[in-house]
């Protein structure tokens, strides 16, 4: 019968996902809320921090990382301004690449494309600390970048060593001011601790250099997505389209771009979530090096909670980036919503749920 | 469609995997208690408790140590072993890999090792924490002066100084007589240092090269007569006159050319400057010699003192301590785990096994008569200061590193001022 039918299937349903359930439960929805507790909290390290000794404190913790001036608030101001850079290089230049692979990928008339697509997508697999390992190797003053660049007649930098901002040595390089003398108006006006100079400084060339290494690592796998997806776009359209006169470009902007858009809001929400978290880079290359310009809210918060013993503040620092990546993605997805697709009702609107039950009887 | 025996196999299988998972150590557990073996059949054992009675022996400790290498984990597993067979206790010797993080863990979870390794400049904060025991090693006033002030917090010494390292002046041979100079124009103050830099300047090759960081330039503050706190270490006193003529030295030489930073000469330490020959100088501690030999065999060096300064001699020492955990069940043992790991003999021994420095005076001696080509490095044990190692200051100290990157070029006066603000704000 229909009720007797739904029951036993919700209880097979539960009794399926109970061991994840569990396993969740423990090892993530309780370390979050334990983690809660320790950013509102003044727990030295000592025994567990549910323990009586532990009192609460409020936002003491939240308070001195964002409205009192002091080193803590401008340690966590410097990451975040490290890492807005980064993101902002590093997203777009990931999807960018992650498509033009797929779409090299995808192509008829490409021989080998399996190995491309495994070549492509290798990099994703490989061990982190191992391309970071090669990586730092790379960049060295006398590496192997610096010397293909000496082949093109540029004197390279001494990429993991140099602190300058990009924004600045652009800038004094066109002539717009100098980085030794910087304009008053910017160097004397101080937001939340750094002065607009220091805020407008862009990625160090540090940061470049590890901007450059993730894009490379993880286009792979957002190249992978973007293949599953090309996979799925109607040919009938495409060839509609060659019919009526349109260009090769112009077939890739209005038939397969707009099919891709759910692909590319994934793949730039988890582009955004991975970008301001990135830690194992700048905890195996620079620990937050050179001058702080590779510090990143995730690095920052390790070195507050394990470095300097000050665990509430760790916490609070992780909470705050939650916070941040959380109010991004949702703004990310208003922007990219598809406004054309008709709301979906609720179950309520459309079929009653006995209906629902003889359909999936 | 399945038999019942069919049926029964997934079930199986599932509970044996959940068995071995949930499987426990029953092996591990506690040592044998005295009171209830059989062993020892004559000894009275109902009015001992186990914890203070050390001749019962059968106390089972856990030691946590950061290992530069496998002749470090070799020796301490075999002193600790010593002491076991001498005590009829044992210890388990584990080599950490973060040994923050796992010091942290052990914390946190109310069961810690009960000996390890601790940094000074961990030492403030756990000591704050209430994660250590305090305890008067045997023969106290045997070790350092500045290595038992480093390991004081509140007036209360909490550790053993293990071991130390100083900084002293590596010189490079075949520069240093190509350049014409002869052992007397070793230098013995900073104006001579500063002479000898410029002489041995060439086109391919800088007079010093210097790691970046207080745990250098702060020899030549400890030289000026300053440090970066006051004596209790209670408030900072880096924007004084004596800390800043130490690191504006520094800055000069900087700007005369004859000093280089490390990363400027695109090396990741002076030890790699020194070993490439980018620099004809270097001042670097104890380890140097081990790189050296590894990485730069061919490259004949001398160590020598470091000059000394308006003030008199300074360098800076590097120290851990044995640690003993507050949560740590076995005091008594651990303590005398550790005094006899701190006898003059052990820490000799610990000195042929990994080129560390005993920390106890009266090992001094013998030191040097081993290794007379570290006369240098153990001399600086008098004059030495040790780190900071006051609670809070992390970040602090992170800040000053992370400005004095920039020495060559840094306005002094505010970057002192900034730490003594930031360090006020925690310690105050």
């Amino acid at each position: 019968m229909g009720a007797g039918r739904l029951g036993r299937q919700a209880k097979a349903g539960w009794l399926f996902t109970a061991p994840m359930l569990i396993v969740l439960g423990l090892f993530l929805v309780l370390p979050i809320a334990l983690a809660m507790w320790v950013s509102v909290a003044n727990w030295t390290g000592r025994g567990s921090p549910l323990n009586s000794d532990v009192d609460f404190v409020g936002l003491d913790n939240y308070r001195s990382l964002l409205t009192e001036p002091g080193l803590d608030r401008q340690d966590f101001m410097i990451s975040l301004r490290n890492t807005f850079y980064y993101v902002l290089g590093v997203v777009p230049l990931q999807t960018v690449l992650a498509l033009a692979l797929a779409t090299t990928v995808n192509s008829r008339f490409l021989k080998g494309r399996t190995f491309f697509r495994t070549a492509f997508y290798f990099p994703s697999v490989v061990s982190s600390v191992a391309i970071s390992l090669v990586f730092l190797f790379l960049f060295t003053g006398t590496g192997a970048v610096n010397e293909f660049l000496g082949a093109l007649g540029i004197d390279g930098p001494s990429w993991f060593t140099d602190s300058r901002g990009l924004i600045h040595v652009v800038g004094d390089s066109l002539g717009l001011w100098s980085t030794t003398d910087p304009p008053a108006a910017l160097s004397g006006n101080d937001v939340m601790g750094l002065s607009l100079w220091e805020w407008f400084s862009g990625p160090s060339v540090a940061l470049t250099a590890i901007m450059f290494q993730v894009v490379w690592t993880t286009a792979g796998t957002f190249m992978l997505m973007f293949l599953a997806a090309l996979q799925d776009v109607p040919v009938e359209v495409d060839e509609a389209a060659m019919v009526d006169g349109a260009t090769k470009w112009e077939r890739f902007r209005y038939v397969t771009l707009p099919h891709l858009r759910p692909t590319m809001l994934l793949v730039i929400t988890l582009g955004i979530i991975g970008t301001w978290q990135v830690f194992d880079q700048m905890y195996i290359m620079t620990d937050g090096g050179p001058a702080k310009t590779t510090l990143t809210p995730a690095y920052l918060s390790y070195a507050t909670a394990f470095d300097g013993s000050n665990w509430g503040q760790g916490a609070a620092i992780a909470f705050l980036l939650f916070l941040l990546i959380f109010v991004l993605t949702t703004l990310q997805r208003i922007v990219l919503r598809d406004r054309d697709r008709p709301k979906r009702r609720g179950i309520r609107g459309r079929r009653s749920t006995s209906q629902v039950a003889e359909a999936g009887a | 469609m399945y038999k019942t025996w069919q049926r029964a196999i997934v079930p199986l299988v599932g509970l044996s995997l959940i068995a071995t998972a949930c499987g426990g150590d029953d092996d591990a557990d506690a040592p044998d208690d005295p009171a209830t073996t059989d062993d020892d059949a004559g000894e009275p054992s109902d009015s001992s408790s186990d914890d203070g009675d050390e001749s019962a022996g059968g106390i089972a400790l856990e030691m946590l140590i950061a290992s530069s290498g496998d002749a470090e984990t070799n020796a301490v597993t075999a002193a600790a072993d010593a002491w076991a067979a001498e005590t009829g206790n044992s210890v388990e010797v584990r080599v950490a890999t973060d040994m923050n993080q796992e010091l942290a863990q052990g914390f946190a979870s109310g069961n810690p090792p009960d000996v390890f390794y601790l940094d000074a400049s961990r030492f403030g904060d756990n000591a704050r924490a209430g994660n250590l025991f305090a305890y008067t090693p045997a023969d106290n006033d045997d070790f350092y002066q500045s290595l038992r002030d480093t390991f004081t917090f509140e007036g209360t010494q909490y550790c053993a100084p293990k071991d130390f390292s100083t900084l002293a002046l590596q010189i490079n041979v075949a520069s240093w007589e190509a350049a014409g100079l002869t052992d007397a124009d070793i230098p013995t103050t900073y104006d001579e240092l500063a002479e000898v830099a410029a002489t041995l300047t060439t086109d391919g090759q800088v007079g010093l090269g210097l790691g970046t960081g207080i745990d250098r330039f702060g020899a030549f503050v400890v030289g000026n007569g300053g440090w970066w706190l006051n004596d209790d270490a209670t408030a900072p006193t880096a924007n004084t006159p004596e800390v800043l003529a130490g690191l504006q030295y520094v800055q000069d030489n900087i700007a005369a050319g004859s000093f280089a930073l490390a990363p400027a000469l695109d090396t990741g330490w002076g030890g790699e400057a020194f070993g490439t020959e980018r620099a004809a100088m270097t001042i670097e501690g104890n380890w140097i010699r081990g790189a050296m030999s590894n990485d730069f065999p061919d490259v004949e060096y001398i160590v020598a003192e470091l000059p000394a300064g308006p003030a008199g001699p300074g360098t800076l020492l590097f120290t851990q301590c044995w640690g003993i955990a507050a949560d740590s069940d076995q005091h008594e043992a651990a303590v005398e785990l550790v005094d006899f790991l701190t006898t003059p003999e052990q820490q000799i021994a610990f000195a042929e096994g990994f080129g560390v420095m005993p920390s106890r005076q009266s090992a001094a001696a013998d030191y040097e008569a081993l290794f007379p080509e570290n006369a240098a490095f153990i001399a600086g044990g008098e004059y030495g200061h040790g780190p900071i190692s006051a609670p809070g200051l992390d970040a602090v100290v992170a800040d000053l590193n992370s400005q004095l990157e920039a020495i060559g070029t840094a306005d002094l006066g505010s970057v002192l001022e900034s730490f003594d603000t930031n360090a006020n704000a925690e310690l105050g």
